[in-house]
């Protein structure tokens, strides 16, 4: 138990203490210092305890440290609240004041009343899933603190004009990823919501951190909708701690898993599935909430690709993936045996897969670089949240798998546009071509980032496809229309990015020595641990996996490999080498001759400029098609918007009836 | 023997003519003479052609345009001058904007003259354009295996000396080093 | 996945005999045009002359990656077919077709040419195209024969044409932009179409050009494989009516080659997944319905 305090402690500590660190010189030992010791200790938290039973529970509660522990995160929360209040009502926002007070409010008096009584048996949990989110929490948001160091000098430079908050911003840093791994270890519901609510302060002020206007009204869009999703999950707190007298994550789906292997409805469970299913899908950033994680983008890149990649919206995920044995959805209208079902499973389908495809059709359009990779990046949690929905073994080892890839790869791209955008003083995609000239190693990170997203034999792809099965078998076929249109979508808006940064343009000059060590050593572990998942992920779905869902899903190995035998494992793998090799043996080489491109003979020899009319030279320049008559983004947007809030409305009206039942219940004094 | 002479692929430029040759070249497309018989294509592009089908004179403005398409095909290729005007510059020969026939540019082959040229004459010449390709791709293997396969300097994609050849704008890019030194 | 002998040597025949009927049927293909046409054609050997002299041609190339990227074009190419006619799962077949198609945009995009720029970006508007349609022909195929493995499908002894008639037909619809023929042949085409000198391979030449020649022999062999599926039960007869569905399929091809014009890529986007959506989407639902009353 020790490591796990140490590891939701140290992060905190040492942020605190970067918090009053103002020089370079020590803060730069100290966060690499500090990150290797957090990516080390979350190794060896998994290898020590990866040959213990899947599943554990530990720090029972009843004694007096837990008390004390209790006591302080209330005390907390409060102060937490009290400060969004405040900062509410300065920036005249004032909705997210009365959400924070709302929800404190009704935590404290919950706390107070029934929450006082309930005993805990057991306040951590360590299962694979967790152990899985430690490692990538503790390795990717490592490393892209790593890489901050470099970009955030560089970034003070261009923003010299105020003080330097750099230790604040590392502060932030620290206490997120503190943060993160206190909701992936926690099992005490009350708990996880005390660092569920420290992730939205965080991401609220990370994103607020260059206080333009437009980063103010960002963050406060982002805290809006993190407290809405917030009030949620304190309401299916309460909810759960009133009607089962229990407060713990396992509890309550050992609780549900009876009444759904009982074939009975409980409403007052699916009432609580969909509570937190639905923090899980704001914190995720699904329509119709995206927009927080797309204002994000004005904050410095690291932050950026913390809140993409390792931490925030892969706590949302974790949240659905966690409640996935409880989701799950017939065949939607088609079946005999069930009538339509508005339950947290279709809500959570049909969330995740609009979200999907219209945040890919959305992505089109966009030619900044952060936006592209922000649309993926809801896309692929909307696949995520689509897969967890599913609730199959086969969905749920779809979502897992989909979430370690896209950390990995998604940080990668972020932290490679990152440096790109320093170097060539833009995030446009069309500045970006012939990058391969300027900044070759760069280019070809982000190439093999980009390959990984989507390309076969990397492993999103491999995920994409158990994903598709997965829906298949569970006989969504609108979502299976949804995954389709979505796939074609993402090959369109990636290859045309592969496109720009693979073209080679003559005469570029080689600027790629500017680019701080640090920012290689970051990017170069990426690409490390791209490779490796890549390579070995028959081991992490046999090692982790699979023990994983042996907890919640029977008839687990035909389910897992119907949807991926070990031989077609060995195909890609085989592939991913060979992809590797090729490229070593070929590429770059040639005895041939070299000649210049066709340009309808009027090449000015240098193939960058052309012979125009009246004898004047006209540069080339090449552009990308963005469909934008196809593809308006503000469209998208607002169909999924639409569509959305008419799932989430069915959906939430369906358990109305319930939740004033429980409203009536709670204020008669618990006399029903 | 040589697969060549099977699989002639042409392109087609207009320098300076009155378009009678052109629609003449473009009739032998069509199904009366229907040259894709012989496997002939109308490529369009220099770069897949084997024959340069050039029809008219050339003028001041486009002989850099000649040259290159010419430079940016690849051996073996010949040249087919097609018409009077291609042969010899024929009746504006003497106009003070045109430089001559085709050879006064490039190196011609085969000449096919005739105002316009009847579709047949330019079969014929694209035939006989044939046999040269056959003697210069045999003088290109005998090139190709002493550059190509005695010598074993590769060339590095990132390294930026990579020479482009500038072909048929010498002119501009000798204005261009001119400018340097000045 | 049990690779013995059989396995070995249908990969062996087909890496063989697929670009020798592939290049046949390219060849039967121009002659059947020219007849259409009212001319004598060319040799039904053609193609194979053109690829051979294609060798023959000077090494040139534009710079030091693109070589690459076909090649890796024509061997994803060739492990989608292996795959395929070894009987491996339809879903990573898919995947390998894609990312074959993917390194040819990839190929054309490299060398910063407008026109390979213009015909690269219409190739992956038309992947886009087709793309949801070939998913859901998988699907299809999956949810008749319970299985994603070729093998499965088929030995299986249901006859998928008769529950996926839709699809089919969608399939027909996209086989017009995998082949390349008109009023689809945007971003590469085989007739002298000028406005793109000839988009994707404008800067291929010589032995590349000819490399991803052979690449399109084995992917029209994989392809009409494809249409194969539909057929596949098991007997010798409907393997026979399978065989000549995809011959007729192929003159079909080429007749809409010769009807049409080349439409815009607007029309292009629109109509394939108008189509997809209608016929494969209404397919897909109706094997659902039927599906879940126990009909299938």
């Amino acid at each position: 138990m020790g490591i796990i305090i140490f590891l939701i402690l140290f992060p905190l500590v040492i942020s605190l203490f970067l918090l009053l660190i103002k020089s370079d010189k020590i803060r730069g030992p100290l966060v690499i210092f500090s990150s290797i010791v957090i990516a080390a200790s979350s190794i060896a938290f998994v290898v020590t305890r990866f040959g213990r039973p899947a599943k554990q529970l530990l720090w029972p509660g009843g004694g007096t440290d837990t008390e004390m522990v209790g006591y302080a995160m209330m005390a907390i929360e409060v102060a937490i609240a009290v400060l969004i209040i405040v900062l509410g009502i300065k920036y005249k926002k004032v909705l997210s004041s009365v959400l924070a007070f709302l929800q404190c409010g009704l935590l404290v008096w919950f706390e107070f009343t029934k929450g006082h009584e309930i005993e805990i048996a057991s306040n951590l949990s360590v299962d694979k899933l967790s152990m899985i989110m430690v490692l990538i929490i503790g390795i990717i948001g490592t490393l892209i603190c790593v890489y901050a160091l470099g970009y955030m000098k560089d970034f003070a430079h261009h923003h010299s004009e105020g003080k330097d908050r750099r230790p604040y911003f590392f502060f932030l840093m620290f206490l997120f990823l503190s943060a993160m791994f206190g909701i992936v270890l926690t099992n005490n519901l009350i708990w996880m919501y005390f660092f569920w609510e420290i992730t939205t302060l965080c991401s609220f002020l990370l994103i607020g951190y260059t206080r333009t206007p437009e980063a103010i009204r960002n963050s406060f869009r982002a805290v809006l909708f993190n407290l809405i999703g917030g009030l949620a999950f304190v309401v299916a707190i309460i909810t759960i701690g009133n009607i089962f007298s229990f407060i713990e994550f396992d509890q309550f789906l050992e609780y549900g898993r009876t009444v759904k292997a009982n074939g009975q409805l409980d409403i007052a469970v699916s009432l609580a599935v969909t509570l937190l299913a639905f923090a899980g899908i704001t914190k995720a950033a699904q329509f119709p909430f995206s927009s927080w994680l797309l204002g994000a983008m004005v904050a410095p890149t690291p932050t950026s690709a913390l809140l993409h990649s390792s931490t925030m919206v892969k706590a949302g995920v974790f949240m659905i993936i966690k409640l996935s044995p409880l989701l799950g959805v017939d065949n939607m209208g088609f079946t005999q045996s069930h009538a339509i079902d508005f339950g947290p499973g279709f809500m959570v389908v049909m969330v995740g897969g609009i979200t999907f495809l219209m945040a890919s059709f959305a992505a089109v359009s966009q030619s900044n670089a952060k936006r592209v990779l922000a649309y993926s990046t809801i896309a692929n949690l909307g696949l995520i949240v689509l897969c967890a929905g599913i609730g199959t073994a086969a969905g749920v080892w779809a979502a897992i798998m989909l979430l370690i890839f896209h950390a990995v790869t998604k940080s990668l791209l972020f932290l490679s546009v990152g440096t790109a955008e320093h170097n060539i003083g833009s995030r446009d995609i069309e500045d970006m071509d012939g990058l391969f000239g300027r900044m070759p190693r760069l280019a070809l990170f982000m190439i093999i980032g980009i390959a990984a997203m989507f390309l076969a034999p990397f492993g999103m792809l491999i995920s994409k496809w158990a994903a598709l099965q997965s829906v298949i078998d569970s006989g969504n076929v609108w979502v299976i229309l949804m995954i389709c249109f979505g796939s074609a979508i993402t090959l369109f808006y990636w290859t045309k990015w592969l496109g720009k940064l693979s073209a080679i343009v003559a005469n570029r000059d080689n600027i790629q020595d500017k680019v701080h060590k640090e920012e290689w050593a970051s990017l170069g572990t990426h690409i490390v641990l791209v490779v490796l998942i890549s390579l070995c992920f028959p081991i992490i779905s046999d090692k982790m996996l699979i023990p994983y869902l042996s907890n919640y899903f029977q008839g687990l190995e035909p389910a897992v490999s119907a949807a991926l035998s070990s031989d077609n494992m060995l195909i890609m793998v085989l592939l991913v080498a060979a992809i590797l090799i090729i490229p070593l043996l070929f590429y770059g080489r040639t005895r041939k001759r070299i000649a210049p491109l066709y340009m309808a003979g009027v090449n000015k020899g240098d193939n960058l400029t052309f012979e125009g009319s009246m004898e004047q030279d006209e540069p080339v320049s090449l552009r990308n098609w963005y469909l934008a008559d196809f593809f308006r983004e503000k469209l998208m947007s607002r169909i999924a918007i639409i569509a959305t809030c008419v799932v989430l409305t069915l959906t939430l009206s369906y358990h109305a009836a319930v939740g004033i039942r429980l409203i009536e219940y709670l204020l008669g004094g618990g006399a029903a | 023997m040589s697969f060549i002479t099977k699989s002639p692929w042409i392109i087609h430029y207009d320098g300076s003519s009155c378009n009678g040759c052109d629609i003449e070249v473009l009739a032998c497309l069509t199904p009366m003479y229907d040259v894709e018989r012989f496997g002939i294509i109308n490529t369009g592009n220099p770069k897949h052609a084997d024959i340069f089908l050039v029809t008219g004179s050339v003028n001041e403005q486009n002989i850099s345009v000649v040259k290159q398409i010419y430079e940016q095909m690849l051996e073996p290729k010949v040249v087919v001058a097609i018409g009077i005007c291609a042969t010899s510059g024929g009746i504006f020969r003497e106009c003070y904007n045109i430089s001559g026939g085709i050879d006064t540019v490039i190196p011609v082959d085969v000449y096919v003259p005739g105002c316009a040229a009847r579709p047949e004459a330019i079969i014929d010449g694209v035939v006989k354009g044939l046999g040269v390709l056959a003697e210069k791709k045999e003088k290109l293997s005998e090139r190709l295996k002493r550059d190509y396969i005695e010598s074993d300097d590769l060339l590095d994609p990132l390294d930026d000396e990579i020479e482009i050849k500038v072909y048929g704008v010498q002119d501009a890019a000798d204005a261009a080093d001119g400018k340097e030194e000045a | 996945m049990e690779i013995g002998l059989t396995q070995v040597l249908i990969a062996v025949a087909y890496l063989i005999f697929g670009p020798l009927l592939g290049g046949l049927l390219a060849g039967i293909d121009r002659k059947i045009t020219a007849k259409m046409q009212g001319r004598f054609g060319p040799p039904i050997l053609q193609p194979f002359y053109d690829v051979r002299k294609l060798f023959e041609k000077e090494p040139v190339t534009i710079n030091t990656g693109q070589d690459f990227y076909v090649m890796c074009c024509l061997i994803f190419m060739i492990i989608t077919g292996v795959l395929f006619f070894i009987g491996e799962n339809l879903l990573l077949i898919m995947f390998t077709l894609t990312t074959a198609g993917a390194f040819l945009v990839i190929a054309a995009y490299c060398s910063n040419s407008p026109y390979s720029q213009v015909g690269a970006s219409r190739e992956l508007l038309q992947m886009m195209a087709y793309e949801p349609m070939v998913l859901l022909m998988a699907v299809g195929m999956y949810m008749i024969n319970h299985s994603f493995y070729v093998k499965d499908i088929v030995t299986g002894d249901k006859l998928s044409f008769v529950y996926l008639i839709g699809m089919f037909i969608g399939y027909l619809f996209i086989l017009t932009i995998k082949f390349r023929k008109s009023p689809f042949d945007l971003s590469l085409s085989h007739h002298a179409h000028q406005e793109l000198v000839k988009g994707v391979t404008t800067e291929f030449s010589g032995r590349t050009l000819a490399a991803l020649e052979i690449s399109h022999w084995y992917e029209n062999i994989f392809l009409l494989g494809f249409l194969f599926l539909f057929f596949a039960n098991g007997t010798w007869l409907l393997a026979l009516i399978g065989v000549v569905v995809c011959l007729l399929a192929y003159f079909l091809e080429i007749l809409i080659d010769n009807g049409y014009a080349r439409m815009k890529w607007q029309f292009t986007l629109k109509s394939s997944w108008f189509v997809t959506i209608i016929f494969g989407g209404l397919n897909l639902v109706l094997l659902y319905f039927f599906g879940s009353f126990e009909l299938l």
